[in-house]
């Protein structure tokens, strides 16, 4: 694991580079997923459009109900992306959880992948005792992997965690930390 | 006959970038002619070679998914605002039958 450098916060927002995710949001959507574990939870972390900062954690259920599939539930999408339009919000994170398997998009997460601006965060709950977490862009079928910085605000605002669970060095971009 | 249109962020670069655009019919596949006709390719992207609403997008007429209005054959007045958005769906399914088959 990683602790960058200060200098490791001027890449926030740039697109592809990095998801920076407040850690109240992302116990949140751990707890989601271990609460409905064996079956897949998702869900959706909103912000202000443009900003690619997530702030507002929408749960969603899993229509598909099924250990191995989620579906956002069709009406439930249409209120939630509705309601985003109104606030000038836009789906930063769309996660969901594996439960059987790593934290690595499906063949079936690829060709579904309808967002290109969001991130998509992915959690294993396969292992009981430790959270597998990794967040990717998929773009045109294309998936590029990216690592997860968790911002401890009740901390100290300026402390940043990385999470790079299962991340081959080759792909990580450490640009931020090598003090240029 | 004006019927409001409003595209998802995928399918924006058919429209020039438009969120929101105006087409007419009075089915929802006679809307989707008509869209083709401006936006070359974007019906391609909603319907199936077979004809088929795709499985990966949601469209809605006012606040109803057509999937419970006949589909393609979904009546459309004067004033109705159809929502296009990416179906959000995935999961470890794909990637366990993979898994299967590797493994014969």
């Amino acid at each position: 694991m990683t602790v960058p450098t200060g200098k490791c916060r001027a890449v926030r927002g740039k697109l592809g580079v990095v998801l920076s995710i407040d850690r109240s949001i992302m116990d949140a959507i751990i707890a989601h997923a271990r609460r409905d574990h064996p079956d897949e939870a998702c869900g959706v972390v909103a912000g202000a459009a443009g900003s690619d900062t997530p702030t507002r954690h929408i749960p969603m259920d899993n229509a598909a109900r099924s250990m191995t599939f989620y579906e956002f539930d069709s009406m439930e999408q249409l209120r939630v992306w509705r309601e985003m339009d109104d606030r000038d919000e836009e789906p930063v994170v769309i996660y969901h959880s594996h439960t059987a398997t790593e934290a690595y998009p499906s063949r079936t997460d690829i060709s579904f992948a309808g967002e290109p601006g969001a991130h998509y965060l992915l959690v294993s709950t396969r292992d009981p005792d430790t959270e597998e977490i990794r967040s990717f862009r998929i773009v045109d079928g294309v998936v590029t992997e990216e690592p997860v910085y968790v911002i401890d605000a009740s901390v100290d605002p300026h402390a940043v965690q990385s999470y790079m669970f299962g991340q081959s060095p080759a792909t990580v971009d450490y640009e931020c930390s090598l003090g240029r | 006959m004006a019927i409001e249109v409003r595209i998802p962020t995928i399918l924006r670069s058919y429209t020039g970038g438009a969120k929101v655009v105006e087409g007419a019919g009075d089915t929802l596949n006679e809307l989707l002619a008509d869209l083709d006709g401006k936006y070359a390719g974007l019906r391609g992207r909603l319907i199936t070679d077979e004809g088929a609403l795709h499985r990966f997008v949601n469209i809605y007429v006012n606040d109803e998914d057509v999937r419970f209005l006949g589909s393609l054959d979904a009546k459309l007045s004067d004033g109705d605002t159809v929502t296009i958005l990416p179906a959000v769906a995935g999961g470890a399914l794909g990637f366990a039958a993979a898994a299967a088959l590797l493994q014969r």
